[in-house]
C-alpha cells in the first residue's frame, strides 16, 4: 500500500527531471521515425508527461480502491533523519481522504496534460512547462500523503515554486512576471506563519507525525493549540487564497488557462483546506481558531463573490469564484463538518477544473479574455457549452449535479454548528452562506448568458475547440454531473429539505435577477445595473489599492532609503577612504622628487641627527 | 707635527666634499667632489698610520687600495656622465629627475606594443625586415 502510494508520488517526479533531460529529444526521434499520428502527439515532453500522469492515476486509483475494500489506515516510514532533537520520518500516511484526494489530484493532472498538448501546442518551452506539472503533481501528491508534518512543508513549498514558474510561465510579458512575484511573495507571507505553525505544533507533541501529533493534541496547553492553529491558518489563507492573503490569486490568471484549472481552482489552492482537514483533530481543541477560520470564510466567500459579479475578464470570474467556494470549505470546517468541507473540495476539483478547461477552449477559438468579446458560441461549440452549464450549474448548487448535495451538506451543517465555535459566529457564517448562493447564482449566470447566448460581439471564427482540449472538459463533465450521488452513502452529506429549498430559491433568485437585466438587452453587460459600486467591486474592494499603500509603499520607501545608504554612506566611506589615502600619499611623495641631491641631503641630516642622539643620550 | 692640522685638513676636505655633492649642478663636479671626500679619507689614513707606528703599515696599503678603486670608479663615472650627455645633452644633476614619481598614467601605447602575440608578431616582422640593411 505505502509502496503503491510511494510510486504515485515519484512517478510524477521522474516524468519531470526526464521530462526536462531528455524530452526533447523524444520529439526529435519520433519525428524522425516518423511515428504516424497527428503532429501535436509527436510532442516528447508531452508524451512523458502524460504517460507519467496515466501512471500516478491508476496507482492512485488501485489504492482507492484497495482502501474502500478494507478500510482503515495505513503508514509506512521509509527512512528516519535524526536531527538531534526531534527526527523527521519521511513516511506517507494513507487513509479515505488522502486516498480520494489524491485520486482527485491525478484525475485532473491527467485531463490537464492531456488538454496543454492541444492548447500549448506552439509553445516553444513545452518540455519546461510540462516539467513543471509533473512536479507540481508531485508535490501536490506528496503533501497529500505526507506522514510527517516536515515532509507536508516539503511538498507544500515546492507546490508554490512550481505554481510562481508556471505563472510566469510567459515571462515575455512583464504582466506575466510580475504577477508571479505577487503570487510567491503573498504566499510565502502565508507560509511563514505555516512552517511556524508546524514547529510549534511538533515541538509541543514531541513528534511531526501526524497521527501521532493529532494522538497527543488533547494533552498539550491549551495555548500551545491555539498558537499553532492560527499561525497554519496563516499559510492557510495564502495557499487557499482567503481574506486578507487572497489578493494573489485574481492575477495569477496571467498564467496558461491549464495551469489556472490545476493549480489555482482545483488542487493547489485546495491544498490549504486540506491541511486543515487532516489537522482536523487540532483544529477542534481550539475552537479560537475554528471562529477566526470562521469569520476568514465569511468575508472571502461573500466579497469574492460580490467581484465575480463585476469582472470583465472570465478568468478572473473563475478566479474570484475560487477563493469564494474555497471559503466554502473553510467555512464547513469552520463549523465542523469536515466530510462535507472535503466533498465539496472533491466537487468543486472536478468543475472548477471543468470550468477552466472550459474557459481555456473559448479562449482558444476567440482570442479574448473578456466576456464582453463573446456571445452567441452555443452552437459553434456544442461540447464545451454542454459541459460548460454542467459545470455551472454544479457552481450554483443546482440539482442533480455534484455542487448542490455538498455545498447543502454544508449550509445544513452551518445551522447547527458543531464545532464550539461562539453562536454569533455561526450565525453570520450560516447567513453569509445563503446570501452567497444568489450572489454566486448570479455571477454564474451573467458568465454563461454573456458568452454563449445573444450574438458574437467580435469577430471571429466560431467552431469546437480541437478534439484533444474539448475531450478532456467532456470527460470531466462527468464526475462533475454524478460526484454528488457519491455523498449518498454518508449519512451526514445527504440534502436536507430545508437548506435545500432555501437555497434554491436563492440561487434562482439571483440567477433570475441576472436573467432578467440580460434579456432587456442581451448585447450589454448586466453588470451595468450594479451602478457606482461596480468599480468598487471589478477592483475586488480595492484590497489591493489598500496593500500598496500600507504595505508595498513603505516598503519601497524603505529599499530606496536602504539604496541611499548604501550609495551615500557606505559607497561613499570607501571612495572617500581611497582618497584621504591618495592625500596622504602624495604628501610622502613630495620628497621623492628625481633629485638625487635632495636625497643625500635628508641621508646626511638623518645621520646627523642620529650622531648627535647618540652623543648627547648615550 | 701634531695630528691636529692633517686631521683638520682632512676635515675640510671632507667638508668641501659634502659640499660639492650636495650643491654642485654639474655632474662632473660632483664626481670631483667624491674624489675629495675619498682623499680626505685617505689623508686620515695616513695619518693614523703615522701617529699609531703601525709597522705593517695597513693605512698606507688600505690607501694604495682606495687610489686604485678611486680611478675604476671615476673612470666608470664619467663614462655614464658621457652617456648621459649623449642621451639628454646636459650633464645638469638638477634636471635629470627620470625617477620622480609622477601622476601621470605611463605612455599607454608602450605597454600596448608589448603585450599579446599580435605585438611580437609586428616587431619580429619589423626586426627581420630591417636585418638586410
Amino acid at each position: 500500500m505505502i509502496a503503491l502510494a510511494s510510486l504515485t508520488v515519484l512517478s510524477p517526479f521522474i516524468a519531470a527531471v526526464v521530462g526536462m533531460l531528455l524530452g526533447l529529444r523524444l520529439s526529435r526521434l519520433l519525428e524522425t521515425r516518423g511515428v504516424p499520428g497527428h503532429r501535436v502527439l509527436r510532442n516528447g515532453p508531452a508524451v512523458i508527461a502524460v504517460v507519467a500522469s496515466a501512471l500516478a492515476t491508476l496507482f492512485a486509483l488501485i489504492v482507492a480502491v484497495t482502501l474502500w475494500l478494507d478500510p482503515g489506515p495505513r503508514e509506512g516510514t521509509l527512512t528516519l533523519i535524526p536531527t538531534g532533537t526531534l527526527p523527521i520520518a519521511v513516511g506517507l500516511q494513507v487513509d479515505g481522504l488522502a486516498a480520494v484526494v489524491g485520486l482527485m489530484v491525478c484525475c485532473v493532472a491527467l485531463a490537464v496534460q492531456v488538454y496543454s498538448i492541444a492548447y500549448l501546442a506552439e509553445d516553444p518551452r513545452y518540455s519546461s512547462y510540462a516539467a513543471f506539472v509533473s512536479l507540481f503533481t508531485s508535490a501536490m501528491l506528496l503533501v497529500v500523503f505526507a506522514g510527517d508534518l516536515l515532509l507536508l512543508y516539503v511538498g507544500w513549498e515546492v507546490m508554490g515554486v512550481c505554481s510562481y514558474f508556471l505563472i510566469g510561465h510567459h515571462w515575455e510579458d512583464r504582466a506575466n512576471s510580475r504577477a508571479a512575484v505577487k503570487a510567491f511573495l503573498v504566499t510565502r507571507t502565508g507560509d511563514v506563519g505555516f512552517l511556524f505553525g508546524i514547529f510549534v505544533l511538533g515541538v509541543g507533541a514531541g513528534t511531526f507525525q501526524i497521527d501521532e501529533v493529532l494522538r497527543r493534541v488533547g494533552d498539550l496547553p491549551d495555548t500551545t493549540v491555539l498558537a499553532a492553529t492560527l499561525l497554519l491558518l496563516a499559510g492557510v489563507a495564502g495557499k487557499s487564497a482567503q481574506f486578507p492573503l487572497h489578493t494573489w490569486l485574481p492575477d495569477a490568471m496571467a498564467g496558461p488557462t491549464p495551469i489556472s484549472a490545476l493549480i489555482h481552482a482545483a488542487t493547489m489552492v485546495a491544498a490549504g483546506i486540506y491541511v486543515v482537514a487532516r489537522l482536523y483533530p487540532a483544529f477542534l481543541a481550539a475552537p479560537t481558531a475554528l471562529a477566526v477560520l470562521g469569520v476568514m470564510a465569511a468575508i472571502s466567500m461573500l466579497g469574492a463573490a460580490l467581484a465575480a459579479l463585476a469582472q470583465s475578464d472570465l478568468k478572473r470570474v473563475l478566479a474570484y469564484s475560487t477563493i469564494s467556494q474555497l471559503a466554502y470549505m473553510a467555512a464547513g470546517l469552520a463549523v465542523g463538518t469536515r466530510s462535507g468541507a472535503v466533498f465539496h473540495l472533491l466537487t468543486h476539483g472536478a468543475f472548477k477544473a471543468l470550468l477552466f478547461l472550459a474557459a481555456g477552449c473559448v479562449i482558444y477559438v476567440t482570442g479574448s479574455n473578456l466576456l464582453r468579446d463573446y456571445g452567441g458560441l452555443r452552437e459553434a461549440m456544442p461540447i464545451t457549452f454542454w459541459s460548460m452549464t454542467i459545470g455551472f450549474a454544479a457552481l450554483v448548487g443546482l440539482p442533480p449535479v455534484s455542487g448542490f448535495f455538498s455545498k447543502d451538506a454544508i449550509i445544513e451543517a452551518a445551522l447547527h454548528a458543531e464545532s464550539g465555535i461562539p453562536g454569533p459566529v455561526a450565525t453570520i457564517v450560516y447567513l453569509t452562506l445563503l446570501v452567497t448562493v444568489a450572489v454566486t447564482a448570479a455571477y454564474a449566470t451573467r458568465a454563461w448568458l454573456m458568452t454563449f447566448f445573444g450574438t458574437a460581439r467580435t469577430a471571429f471564427t466560431p467552431r469546437e475547440a480541437p478534439r484533444l482540449m474539448s475531450w478532456p472538459v467532456g470527460i470531466l463533465a462527468v464526475p462533475t454531473a454524478i460526484l454528488g450521488f457519491f455523498g449518498l452513502g454518508a449519512s451526514e452529506l445527504r440534502p436536507h429539505l430545508g437548506s435545500a429549498a432555501l437555497s434554491l430559491l436563492l440561487a434562482g433568485a439571483g440567477g433570475y435577477g441576472a436573467y432578467a437585466v440580460w434579456r432587456r438587452d442581451p448585447a450589454l453587460d448586466p453588470a451595468r445595473v450594479l451602478g457606482p459600486v461596480r468599480t468598487t467591486f471589478e477592483r475586488g474592494f480595492h484590497v489591493d489599492d489598500v496593500y500598496d499603500r500600507v504595505v508595498v509603499a513603505p516598503v519601497r520607501a524603505l529599499a530606496r532609503a536602504v539604496v541611499g545608504v548604501d550609495d551615500r554612506v557606505i559607497d561613499r566611506a570607501v571612495e572617500s577612504s581611497a582618497g584621504v589615502t591618495r592625500a596622504f600619499g602624495g604628501l610622502l611623495r613630495r620628497p621623492q622628487n628625481g633629485n638625487p641631491q635632495t636625497y643625500l641631503t635628508g641621508l646626511l641630516a638623518g645621520m646627523a641627527v642620529i650622531v648627535l642622539a647618540v652623543v648627547i643620550f648615550v | 707635527m701634531h695630528i691636529l692640522y692633517p686631521l683638520v685638513v682632512a676635515a675640510l676636505l671632507f667638508s668641501i666634499g659634502v659640499y660639492g655633492v650636495l650643491a654642485r649642478r654639474n655632474a662632473i663636479l660632483v664626481l670631483m667632489s667624491v674624489e675629495l671626500m675619498l682623499n680626505s679619507v685617505n689623508l686620515n689614513l695616513v695619518t693614523f698610520d703615522v701617529w699609531l707606528r703601525d709597522r705593517l703599515h695597513g693605512g698606507q696599503v688600505l690607501t694604495l687600495f682606495t687610489i686604485v678603486i678611486a680611478a675604476a670608479e671615476i673612470g666608470l663615472g664619467l663614462a655614464i656622465v658621457l652617456l648621459v650627455f649623449r642621451n639628454r645633452e646636459s650633464i645638469d644633476v638638477d634636471r635629470l629627475r627620470a625617477l620622480a614619481e609622477s601622476d601621470a598614467e605611463p605612455p599607454a601605447d608602450s605597454v600596448v606594443e608589448r603585450q599579446g602575440p599580435a605585438g611580437q608578431g609586428d616587431q619580429v616582422a619589423v626586426s627581420s625586415r630591417r636585418a638586410p640593411q
